[in-house]
C-alpha cells in the first residue's frame, strides 16, 4: 500500500460520519427502518393521511352539494312561481280585458248599427287606439247558423260559415269563447275571441274578434329571466302558441311533458328530451286553451361551467393540492424520521463505543494495579539488595549481584512503562497540550520499533513536506496514536516488507499522516469494524483495542482518521490532526 | 511486620525527615523503610491504616505516605483524618491503580503528592524532602 488511492480501493470514512459503521453496530444502534422499510413507510403514510383527508373532503362535497341542491331548488321554485303567477295575471288581464270589450260592444251597440263594416272597421281603430298594444286585426258578426254576417278586417271572409266547425260550437255552447294560435284564412298565426249575445229566446249571434299572436308573446314580461331561461305558452295539447328560445317556433309539439289542468302554478324538476335536468313550470290560463309554461336549467352554467363541474374541479383541483401535499409532507416526514434514525443510530454506536472503552478502562485499571503492587515489592527489593551490596566491601561476584540486580530493575522499568501505559488508556487522562514538531514525534515512535524492524527486515521509508508547522496537541497521546498504527502495519505484513509514512500538510488547518504497507490487507466487510473495541482480525493474537484506542484518541484531540485497504496489496491509515487547537487561530 | 519496627525516629535524629510508610505489603513496607533509612530518611512502616493510626498517636511524623489501596481504611480516608488531626504532616499518596478520580481527591483533601507504583526510592526520597521545605516554608 504506496499511498496509491484509486476508486475501486475499499475505503472507510472518517467514522464521525459512521454511515457505513451504522450496519455493523449493535441491534440498538441499527437505524429502525431498512431503505424499503422507509418505502413502505412512506407509502402508509401517504394512503392514510390522503384517506383521512379526501374522504371528508369528498363527503363534505356530496352533503354541500346536496344542501346547495336542496336551497337552489327551493330558491328557484319560488322565483319560477313568482314569476309564472306573475305573468299568468297579466295573461289572464289582458285576455279578460278583450272579452270585456266585446261583451261591452255587443251590449253598447245595436245589432243592426254593430252589423255594419263601417261601425266594425271603426271600432277596430277605436279599439286598438284605446288599447295600448290591442292588436285587433279583424272583427266580424257571426249569427246563430254560423253565417258571417258582417265583417271589417285585411280578409274577405263575409258569407263564411263557421257552423261545422268545433270553436263555434263550443262558442255557442259557453258564451264565450278563445281559440288556440292558428294560421286559418290569413296565414299569419292569430288567435280569436267570440262571445255571444242573445236577441230573443232562440236568436243569438257571435262578435269575434281576431288577434295578432305576438300580442299573447308581448304580455310576458321577461324582467328577471336569465340568460337560458325560456317562457313561452302551449295549449293544452303541448303545441307551442308563442316561439320558445329551446324548443321552436309556434305549432311544434313539445313532448316530454303533458301539463294538468290545475288552476294554479306548478313548479318541478324534470327531465327534457335531452334527459337534461330542467325547471319546469306551468300555469293555465284560465278562460282559455293556454298553458303558460316556463323553462330553467337545473344546473344553470355560470362563465361556461355548470353547478357540479365547477364542484367536482373543485373537489379534483382540492384533491391534487391535497395529494401533492401529503406528498411533499410524508417525504419530509420520512426524511427527517431517517435522518433522526441515522443519528440516533450514530449516538447509540458512540454510545456503545464508550461504554466499551470504558470496560477497557476499568479492566485495565485493575490489571495495571494488580501487576503494579508486586512490581513495586520486585522494584524495591531488587533496590535494596543493590544498596546493600553497594555498600559492602569487594565480595567475590560483587559485580555480577549489581549486574543481575540491574538487569531485574531494568526489567521492572519494562514492566512498569507497560502498566502506565495501560492506565494511560485507562484514566482518559486530560489532554496536555503542547508544540509538537509531528516528523520528530513519529521518527521517536520508529525508535521505538527500531530493532523489532530491523530483525524483521521491514524497511521504513519516511516522507514529509518541507516547512511543516508544529502542531498543538498532547505528545503522550499521538506516541500513542503511532505506535499503535505502526504496530498494526508492521504485523501486517511479512519479512521484507515495506512501511511508507507520508506527513504533509492539508488545507492549511490540518497535518496528515498516512501510515501505508503492503501487508495482506483488511476485508471489506472487517474495514467497516476495525474501529470498534474488541475487534480483531488477528484471532487469538489481538485484543482489538488498538485501533479503537488510537481512534478515541485521534477524535479527542479534534482529529480525524480513515482507512483504505485491499485484500492483497495493504492497508493505508491516514490521520489527519488539527495544526491548532480548536477555536484557535491557523498559524 | 509489625508496627513500631523498622529506623524508629528518636532523640538525636531530630533533623532527619521523620516518615511513616503504609502500604498493605510487608514485603514492600520493609524494603522501603530500610532504603529510606539508608538515605537518612527516619522511616517507620506500617500494614494497615489502624497501625498507622495507632503509630502517630505515639510518635510525630513529619510526613505520610500511604497506599490508597488499603483493606481496613482506604488511604484517602486515612488522609482525611490525619490531615483534620495532624495538619502539619505532609501526606503523600501511592497507588498502584492511578485513577484520575483518586488523584483529584486526594489532592481536594490536601495530599502533597500522588506517586504511580513501582516507585523509584529517588523519586519517593526527592518527594519527602520537598514536602520538609514545605512544612518548613510554613513554620517559617
Amino acid at each position: 500500500m504506496w499511498g496509491r488511492r484509486s476508486a475501486d480501493r475499499d475505503s472507510v470514512p472518517p467514522p464521525e460520519e459512521l454511515r457505513e459503521l451504522d450496519r455493523s453496530a449493535s441491534d440498538k444502534a441499527r437505524p429502525m427502518f431498512s431503505g424499503s422499510g422507509y418505502r413502505r413507510l412512506r407509502r402508509n403514510v401517504v394512503l392514510s393521511t390522503t384517506l383521512v383527508a379526501i374522504v371528508p373532503l369528498v363527503i363534505m362535497t356530496i352533503v354541500n352539494f346536496g344542501q346547495y341542491e336542496q336551497t337552489l331548488r327551493t330558491e328557484k321554485i319560488q322565483s319560477i312561481n313568482r314569476l309564472l303567477m306573475n305573468n299568468k295575471r297579466t295573461l289572464e288581464f289582458f285576455l279578460s280585458e278583450r272579452r270585456s270589450a266585446l261583451s261591452y260592444l255587443v251590449r253598447r251597440h245595436p245589432f243592426d248599427e254593430l252589423c255594419d263594416d263601417g261601425t266594425l272597421g271603426r271600432i277596430i281603430r277605436d279599439m286598438n287606439d284605446a288599447f295600448s298594444a290591442g292588436m285587433f286585426v279583424d272583427l266580424g258578426i257571426i249569427d246563430s247558423s254560423g253565417q258571417q254576417l258582417c265583417y271589417s278586417g285585411p280578409h274577405d271572409l263575409e258569407g263564411h260559415n263557421y257552423k261545422n266547425q268545433r270553436w263555434f260550437q263550443e262558442a255557442i255552447q259557453r258564451g264565450k269563447y278563445t281559440s288556440t294560435v292558428f294560421l286559418g284564412h290569413r296565414k299569419s298565426p292569430h288567435f280569436a275571441i267570440a262571445t255571444r249575445y242573445n236577441r230573443g229566446t232562440n236568436d243569438y249571434y257571435l262578435l269575434r274578434a281576431t288577434f295578432d299572436a305576438e300580442a299573447l308573446r308581448h304580455q310576458i314580461h321577461t324582467a328577471g329571466l336569465h340568460l337560458e331561461d325560456d317562457i313561452f305558452l302551449i295549449d293544452r295539447d303541448g303545441v307551442l302558441q308563442t316561439h320558445s328560445r329551446r324548443y321552436g317556433a309556434i305549432s311544434k309539439k313539445i313532448s316530454f311533458f303533458m301539463p294538468h289542468g290545475s288552476p294554479g302554478v306548478e313548479v318541478g324538476l324534470h327531465k327534457d328530451e335531452q334527459g337534461s335536468a330542467i325547471f319546469l313550470g306551468y300555469a293555465n290560463i284560465s278562460d282559455s286553451p293556454f298553458v303558460l309554461t316556463f323553462v330553467r336549467s337545473a344546473y344553470e352554467s355560470v362563465g361556461g361551467w355548470s353547478v357540479p363541474t365547477r364542484l367536482f374541479g373543485f373537489l379534483l383541483v382540492s384533491a391534487v393540492l391535497i395529494l401533492v401535499v401529503i406528498l411533499w409532507g410524508s417525504g419530509q416526514f420520512v426524511d427527517s424520521l431517517r435522518t433522526a434514525n441515522r443519528r440516533r443510530a450514530t449516538l447509540m454506536h458512540k454510545v456503545e463505543y464508550s461504554n466499551k472503552l470504558a470496560s477497557i478502562g476499568r479492566l485495565a485499571a485493575g490489571v495495571a494495579h494488580e501487576i503494579n503492587n508486586p512490581l513495586a515489592i520486585i522494584n524495591e527489593n531488587s533496590g535494596l539488595l543493590k544498596d546493600l551490596i553497594q555498600l559492602q566491601a569487594e565480595f567475590p561476584e560483587r559485580e555480577q549481584f549489581l549486574e543481575s540486580i540491574d538487569l531485574v530493575l531494568g526489567s521492572v522499568a519494562r514492566c512498569k512503562a507497560i502498566t502506565h501505559r495501560l492506565l494511560g488508556f485507562a484514566k482518559h487522562m486530560n489532554v496536555q497540550y503542547e508544540q509538537i514538531d509531528v516528523p520528530l514525534l513519529v521518527k521517536e515512535v520508529l525508535g521505538f520499533l527500531e530493532r523489532e524492524l530491523e530483525y524483521r527486515h521491514i524497511h521504513v521509508e519516511t516522507r514529509h513536506g518541507k516547512g511543516l508547522p508544529n502542531i498543538y496537541s498532547d505528545r503522550g497521546q499521538l506516541l500513542q496514536v503511532f505506535l499503535n498504527l505502526l504496530n498494526n502495519a508492521a504485523g501486517a505484513i511479512k519479512d521484507r516488507g515495506h512501511i511508507k509514512i507520508n506527513i504533509d500538510r492539508e488545507e492549511d488547518a490540518w497535518i496528515a499522516v498516512s501510515v501505508a504497507d503492503d501487508g495482506v490487507g483488511i476485508e471489506k466487510r472487517n474495514l467497516q469494524r476495525i474501529f470498534e473495541p474488541f475487534f480483531t482480525t488477528k484471532g487469538g493474537g489481538g485484543t482489538g483495542l488498538g485501533l479503537s484506542i488510537t481512534y478515541g484518541i485521534v477524535h479527542k484531540l479534534g482529529g480525524k482518521i480513515a482507512v483504505e485497504s485491499e485484500v492483497g496489496r495493504g492497508t493505508c491509515f491516514t490521520v489527519r490532526l488539527p495544526v491548532t487547537k480548536e477555536g484557535e487561530a491557523t498559524p | 511486620m509489625t508496627p513500631g519496627t523498622n529506623e524508629a525516629p528518636g532523640a538525636g535524629e531530630a533533623q532527619k525527615p521523620r516518615v511513616l510508610f503504609v502500604d498493605d505489603e510487608p514485603g514492600l513496607v520493609s524494603a522501603v523503610v530500610r532504603r529510606l533509612s539508608l538515605r537518612d530518611i527516619a522511616a517507620r512502616g506500617v500494614t494497615s491504616s489502624l497501625d498507622a493510626l495507632r503509630e502517630i498517636d505515639g510518635a510525630v511524623f513529619d510526613v505520610a505516605v500511604l497506599d490508597v489501596r488499603m483493606p481496613d481504611i482506604g488511604g484517602l480516608d486515612l488522609l482525611g483524618q490525619l490531615r483534620a488531626k495532624y495538619p502539619d504532616m505532609e501526606v503523600v499518596l501511592m497507588s498502584g491503580h492511578g485513577s484520575t478520580e483518586n488523584v483529584e481527591e486526594g489532592e481536594r483533601l490536601g495530599a502533597f503528592d500522588y506517586l504511580q507504583k513501582p516507585v523509584e526510592i529517588e523519586e519517593l526520597v526527592a518527594v519527602i524532602r520537598r514536602a520538609m521545605r514545605r512544612k518548613a516554608r510554613a513554620h517559617d
